[in-house]
């Protein structure tokens, strides 16, 4: 009886080591989902999972920052690293939702272009909200905004973000402001005003997305004629054979970083998949699979110049495109969220 | 328990009333011991939070934790005139600490609530601090930023001061305090809850109609038939009953859908030409939250109608009465209680629904609990989740009060 209990015993403590051992070996990594975090299982979790033997656990979101501050404020993060929007970054940096990146175990600041590199975040890629659309159903080649807005010469349902940011930019765009006074215009009451008048004219044509993977299917399936979209989504689309196109012309760059939750258990092997992510090698690899661009500027000269066209950091697409206001989005961003939602929801 | 029933047993001068009654004790104390562990589990999956959900919609923290001096500073400030240099002073110290501790980006945010743009102005007043080459302290904040010397943002720290707020309550229906400290209503075009929940009443009350106008015959079929097909109908009114409704708005969305198999079959058929808009619009939200709500209905109406006798109905008719007034005068009083525990069940679901309309409908069907999920994950403003919390609760116990004292709950049946 004696033995078989300790036997018992003894079993047990071996599946808790066993169980402790594969906690350990375990990193949890948190993206975007859909295309784009496919391309980061390709170019980054599976490599890294070879080179380390750390087993990369993928999860998907929405970019909501609360499961993030419920976890911190419990102490005891579960997940690893982050992929996070700079809005989001600058403000859970603020307010000590997320480490002080040590550079020294990640990479040469200088090698990263300017505005990639910050206190909690390393740069991932530079993403685009470009204007995107079904070739099949518009007749015709749509060019700006402005043309986004003409119902009459391309009829049809218009798909933009459910939001404040990007819709409001977009809205002043096609009303003629140009790209360089976009944030000064929207800084004042007036400017705000009118973008959302601007709205008005096309809101009953518009159906709200939310998740980036909805424009491309959307868009494909007919219910979109032509939509606001990441550009990588699209041209992940592309690839599947969509006859989806992109207009660059008055796009929205922004970064996404890799951010590590305050008190992270694992911010060793965090750090660790950081630092191989950042490598120029890998960041060319993903680049390949969806086509965002690379922060990290030795990555550039090894992209094929083919792919390098279609990505958002070619000097053809940034034209008319300009950065996203992450200081103004941060102050203002609840007020207007609040605005477009009292506008969103009458009728 | 030993030493009582000793004592019960070995005292035969205690009166039988005495004895009686203890034993009756007893039995009580036995009965109530079973309960604890549901009470215990009530308490702490349902009182314990909603009662923490109620305290934080009143919470307000984050100025008098981060600006303890500053608070203590603005006591008995007037209000009429941006505050002395002790204020200024206090402030600066506070400022500098909180930077230091982090914990200055909580304030921040909380008066960014207030008025926008005054997170940033924290936080760069906060970096620069401590202060040394100015003259005086009013002076040097000022040169940071003229806003410091304005009125606003100082009634906005003097509002906070408490640790405890209405804010969010009011404006969960479209009120706020000014700088004179009257409650006024929000600035329209940034009143959106009070409309919200008028339009969640709304849908609420048409889908319960019209689970009413599908689920009462439906429910009388089922009792009026002979138990095997009765049965078999049953079957099929649970079978979606037991399906995840995730998964049956899925489904809804792949049917409805303008490339979808109902509008396929319009189209082939040449009813129309052109798909119909059935998703992402009210008639979508409408078909399928009505879907979802239908069992609530026919269940509880079920089970009473199977409980009332044929020959009522049946004498009534022999006794020379129309059959239409038989079921009217006779049977449909009878199913009373459970229509109404029905529809009172239908009602408060529905005013919680959030899934189905954030993934079958618009931003014009969006009801009351969009805007909880809202608050809770995308801008993480806790206490304005809570305070639509609050009112979501307040209306249902309001309804509730509402339908107690119309039919009573004595006569609630829910099957």
């Amino acid at each position: 009886m004696n033995k078989r209990i300790l036997s018992t015993a003894c079993f047990g403590m071996l599946a808790a080591c066993l169980t402790q051992a594969a906690i350990a070996k375990d990193l949890t990594v948190i993206s975007f989902g859909g295309a784009s975090q496919e391309a980061q299982a390709k170019a980054y979790y599976e490599p890294f999972t070879k080179a380390t033997g750390i087993n990369i656990i993928p999860v998907a979101y929405n970019g909501e920052m609360a499961k993030i501050k419920a976890m911190v404020e419990a102490g005891k993060p579960t997940w690893d690293v982050v992929e996070v929007e700079s809005p989001e970054l600058l403000r859970g940096c603020e307010e000590g939702l997320f480490e002080k990146l040590d550079y020294g175990k990640i990479g040469d600041k200088k090698d990263f272009i300017p505005g990639s590199v910050s206190d909690c975040g390393i740069g991932i890629f530079v993403w685009s909200v470009v204007l995107a659309y079904n070739a099949d159903l518009v007749k015709g080649t749509p060019a700006s905004w402005a043309d986004f807005w003409d119902v009459k010469k391309y009829p049809g349902k218009r798909g933009l973000r459910k939001g404040a940011k990007y819709t409001l930019e977009i809205a002043l765009l096609a009303d003629g402001v140009p790209p360089a006074e976009i944030y000064k215009v929207l800084a004042t009451k007036a400017g705000v005003e009118r973008a959302f008048k601007k709205l008005d004219q096309i809101k009953p044509n518009i159906q709200w997305w939310e998740a980036g993977a909805q424009p491309p299917q959307l868009l494909a399936s007919g219910d979109l004629v032509m939509s606001s979209a990441y550009n990588g989504r699209i041209d992940a689309a592309q690839k599947e054979g969509k006859n989806l196109k992109i207009v660059w012309n008055g796009s929205i760059y922004d970064v996404d970083s890799w951010a590590i939750p305050k008190g992270d258990p694992k911010s060793a092997e965090a750090y660790q998949y950081i630092a191989f992510a950042s490598k120029p090698e890998n960041q060319k690899v993903f680049s390949g699979f969806i086509a965002y661009g690379p922060t990290n500027t030795k990555a550039v000269s090894l992209i094929d110049p083919k792919r390098a066209d279609v990505l958002p950091t070619a000097p053809a697409n940034l034209k008319g495109a300009f950065a996203i206001d992450i200081p103004f989005w941060v102050d203002r961003g609840e007020e207007l969220e609040q605005r477009f939602n009292t506008w969103a929801a009458a009728n | 328990m030993a030493t009582v029933e000793a004592t019960l047993q070995g005292t035969p001068d205690v009166p039988l009333m005495v004895k009686l009654k203890r034993a009756e004790r007893r039995q009580r104390l036995q009965a109530l011991a079973l309960i604890v562990p549901l009470a215990l589990f009530l308490l702490l999956v349902f009182i314990f939070p909603l009662a923490g959900m109620l305290v934080r919609s009143v919470e307000n923290p984050e100025v008098a934790n981060t600006l303890p001096k500053t608070v203590a500073a603005l006591h008995g400030w007037d209000g009429k005139a941006a505050p002395g240099e002790p204020v200024f002073v206090a402030l600066s110290q506070d400022l500098q600490q909180a930077y230091e501790n982090k914990t200055v980006a909580n304030a921040a945010k909380r008066l960014n609530s207030e008025i926008s743009g005054y997170r940033s102005l924290v936080m760069n007043t906060a970096r620069k601090m401590p202060l040394t080459d100015a003259a005086s302290m009013r002076e040097g904040f000022v040169a940071i930023d003229a806003r410091w010397g304005e009125l606003p943002y100082w009634h906005a720290i003097a509002r906070n001061t408490g640790r405890y707020t209405s804010y969010y309550l009011l404006a969960a229906v479209d009120h706020q305090i000014d700088d004179q400290g009257n409650i006024v209503a929000t600035d329209p075009q940034q009143a959106v809850f009070l409309p919200i929940l008028g339009r969640t009443l709304w849908m609420s009350l048409v889908v319960t109609v019209i689970c009413i106008g599908l689920g009462y015959p439906l429910a009388y079929l089922l009792a009026s038939l002979p138990a095997r097909q009765s049965n078999l109908l049953m079957i099929m009114v649970l079978l979606p009953f037991w399906t995840s409704v995730l998964v049956r708005v899925a489904a809804w969305i792949v049917l409805l859908q303008n490339e979808g198999l109902i509008n396929k079959t319009l189209i082939a058929v040449g009813i129309t030409h052109e798909p119909i808009q059935l998703v992402f619009n009210q008639v979508g939200v409408y078909i399928a939250m009505v879907h979802i709500m239908l069992p609530f209905m026919i269940l509880p109406v079920y089970s009473v109608m199977k409980g009332i006798p044929v020959v009522y109905v049946k004498a009534a008719i022999s006794l020379g009465s129309h059959p239409f007034a038989a079921f009217w005068r006779i049977y449909f009083p009878q199913t009373l209680a459970g229509l109404g525990a029905g529809s009172l069940l239908v009602f408060i679901i529905t005013i919680g629904y959030y899934i189905t309309p954030a993934l079958l409908g618009s931003p014009k069907e969006q009801m009351m609990s969009y805007f909880v999920a809202f608050y809770t994950n995308v801008t993480i403003n806790w206490g304005m989740a809570a305070a639509l919390g609050t009112l979501l609760l307040l209306v249902t116990l309001i309804l509730y009060a509402v339908y107690s004292r119309l039919i009573g709950t004595s006569r609630l049946k829910l099957g």
